[in-house]
C-alpha cells in the first residue's frame, strides 16, 4: 500500500513549520513519529495535500522536570525515551505504568507522546494519563503560545482543538498536590492490538488524605472518558476500601462501552471497575507498608 | 531524473517533485531520487532490491519489515523513506560479515527458530537490536522486545530460543565463532 501524493516540507524551525500550515490552510498535516499517521494515509483515511515532518525541529525531544514537579514532555520525545526514563520512574507513577503497555516495542521507538495526544483515538493510552494526572498541551501558532487542558482538547474520535496553524509543542504534567500515586491497567488480547478496556489512575496524597484525584477511561466510548465523579468521591478523604470500592463503580457507570468482537458492554464495564479497584487498592496498600 | 518509484507505480508526471536522498544502507551511501510518499520498506526492496526486508501486514502491525534505523528497530512500512536522508539504515543484508553468519542468523539455524520464514529478517533485526544493548537477556526481555513481531508458525519457542542461542555466542569470548573457526 502506498500513500497518497502530498507536498513534503521539512522545516528547520517552528516558525518555518508554523508559516507552512497557515500556507496549507487546514490541508497541511503535521508528520512526528507517524505509527498512527502514515498507516492512515496507506489505508486513505487520510489524504492531507501537505505533510510539515516536525522531525528535525530542534529542541522539542525533551523530557524534564522542572524545580516545582513540573513535567515536561517535548513534542518529539519517543514513547521508548519515557519508557526508559528514570525521571519518569521516580516521579511519575501513571506514565510509568503505561509506558512499557503502548502499542508494541518497535512502534514505541518511533511514536510520540505528543503525538499520540493530538491523535485523539479513543483507544490511546496517553491522552487518558494525561487527562487522569489534570495536564496540558501547550500549542504555538503565528500568535503565540497557549495552553489547553488535556481535558479540553479532545473533542471527538480523532479530533482535538488544534487550530490547522497551531502544532502541540509540549504536554506539561502539573506538579503533585503531596505525593503522586497512580496506575495504569490495559487489557488487549494481544501486545500492540487495541485495547479492550484500560483505565489510568492518578492520585495525590498528603500523608493519608487524597488531595487530588483523576481517573480516565479507554477503548469505552466514542473518546477518552474522563470519570470525574469517581475521581471526586476520592477527594479529602484517606483512601479506604469502602471509598475504593464507590470509586470503582462510578468509573464502571461513567463508561459508555459498546458490544464487540472484544467483548460485551458489560465485560467492559467489569474490566474498568475491576481495574479502577485494582489500582486504588494497590496504593492503599503500598501506602499503608509505608507508614 | 528517474524515480525509483517508478518501478513500483505508474510513472510520476513530470510535475510531481522528487527528492535527493543520501542513506546509508547497510554501511554503504545509497543515494536516490523519489517521491515524497515512497515508504522506506519500499525504497528498500524496489529500489535497492534489498529484498530481504519483508512487507507483511502493512498496517504496522507484524514486524515483518523491521530495520535497524540508526540502531533502532523501526517498522519500515511506517516510515516515509525520505525521512531516512542522512541517516543510517541496516537490513537483514547486512547481518552477516565477510568471515561468516552473524550469530543471531547460526541461532536462527540452529535452533529452528524459523518454519516459513516471512517474519525472520524482522525478527533478527528486532533480536539483534536487543542484544546490541543487553548481551544477556533473560527469556523474558527476549519475548518482551519481540512483541512486535508476528510469527504464524513458529509458535515461538524457538525463536525465543535462538535468540538466547546468539546472547551466550556473542557473551562468553571462549565462545566466539571466530576462536572456534580458528582453531
Amino acid at each position: 500500500m502506498y500513500p497518497p501524493r502530498f507536498r513534503y516540507e521539512a522545516p528547520r524551525s517552528l516558525r518555518e513549520a508554523i508559516t507552512l500550515l497557515q500556507e496549507g490552510g487546514g490541508e497541511a498535516k503535521i508528520l512526528a513519529g507517524g505509527q498512527s499517521l502514515i498507516p492512515m494515509l496507506k489505508l486513505r483515511f487520510a489524504s492531507p495535500g501537505m505533510l510539515v515532518d516536525i522531525n528535525n525541529l530542534p529542541g522539542l525531544d525533551h523530557l524534564t522536570r522542572d524545580g516545582d514537579g513540573t513535567i515536561r514532555i517535548g513534542a518529539l520525545c519517543r514513547h521508548e525515551h519515557i519508557e526508559r526514563s528514570e525521571l519518569i520512574t521516580e516521579h511519575q507513577p501513571t506514565i510509568a505504568a503505561a509506558a512499557p503497555l503502548v502499542a508494541d516495542p518497535i512502534v514505541r521507538t518511533r511514536g510520540t507522546f505528543v503525538g499520540s495526544v493530538c491523535h485523539a483515538d479513543p483507544q490511546g493510552d496517553w491522552a487518558a494519563c494525561m487527562i487522569a494526572l489534570d495536564g496540558a498541551i501547550v500549542a504555538e501558532g503565528p500568535g503565540g503560545r497557549r495552553s489547553i487542558a488535556a481535558r479540553d482538547f479532545v473533542t471527538g474520535p480523532f479530533q482535538n482543538v488544534l487550530a490547522s496553524d497551531e502544532i502541540a509543542v509540549e504536554a506539561v504534567i502539573p506538579p503533585p498536590q503531596g505525593e503522586a500515586r497512580g496506575g495504569y491497567l490495559k487489557l488487549e488480547r494481544r501486545i500492540g492490538d487495541f485495547a479492550t478496556a484500560a483505565v489510568a489512575v492518578a492520585v495525590d496524597l498528603r500523608g493519608d488524605q487524597v488531595t487530588r484525584a483523576g481517573i480516565a477511561l479507554v477503548g469505552v466510548g466514542g473518546t477518552t472518558i474522563d470519570a470525574r465523579d469517581a475521581a471526586d468521591a476520592l477527594v479529602g478523604s484517606p483512601l479506604s476500601s469502602d471509598a475504593i470500592e464507590r470509586a470503582a463503580e462510578l468509573a464502571a457507570e461513567a463508561a459508555q462501552p459498546r458490544s464487540d468482537h472484544r467483548g460485551s458492554a458489560s465485560y467492559k464495564r467489569h474490566i474498568v471497575r475491576t481495574f479502577t479497584s485494582r489500582i486504588l487498592t494497590q496504593i492503599d496498600r503500598s501506602t499503608q507498608k509505608a507508614a | 531524473m528517474t524515480s525509483l518509484f517508478n518501478e513500483v507505480a505508474p510513472p510520476a508526471s513530470d510535475d510531481v517533485p522528487t527528492r535527493r536522498v543520501t542513506i546509508t544502507v547497510n554501511g554503504e551511501p545509497r543515494t536516490a531520487d523519489i517521491e515524497p510518499r515512497l515508504l522506506l520498506a519500499h525504497l528498500l526492496r524496489q529500489g535497492l532490491k534489498l529484498t530481504g526486508t519483508h512487507t507483511g501486514c502493512d498496517t504496522t502491525n507484524c514486524g515483518a519489515c523491521t530495520v535497524l534505523f540508526d540502531g533502532r528497530p523501526v517498522k519500515s512500512c511506517t516510515m516515509l523513506a525520505v525521512q531516512a536522508d542522512g541517516h543510517e539504515v541496516t537490513t537483514v543484508e547486512g547481518l552477516a560479515s565477510p568471515s561468516g553468519l552473524h550469530p543471531v542468523q547460526e541461532g536462527f539455524k540452529d535452533e529452528h527458530g524459523l518454519q516459513c520464514g516471512f517474519c525472520t529478517p524482522g525478527m533478527m533485526m528486532a533480536a539483534k537490536a536487543l542484544l546490541d544493548e543487553n548481551p544477556s537477556p533473560t527469556e523474558d526481555d527476549v519475548r518482551w522486545a519481540l512483541a512486535g513481531n508476528l510469527c504464524r508458525c513458529t509458535g515461538y519457542q524457538n525463536i525465543v530460543k535462538a535468540v538466547l542461542w546468539a546472547a551466550e555466542r556473542l557473551g562468553g569470548p571462549d565462545t566466539e565463532p571466530e576462536t572456534e573457526e580458528a582453531s
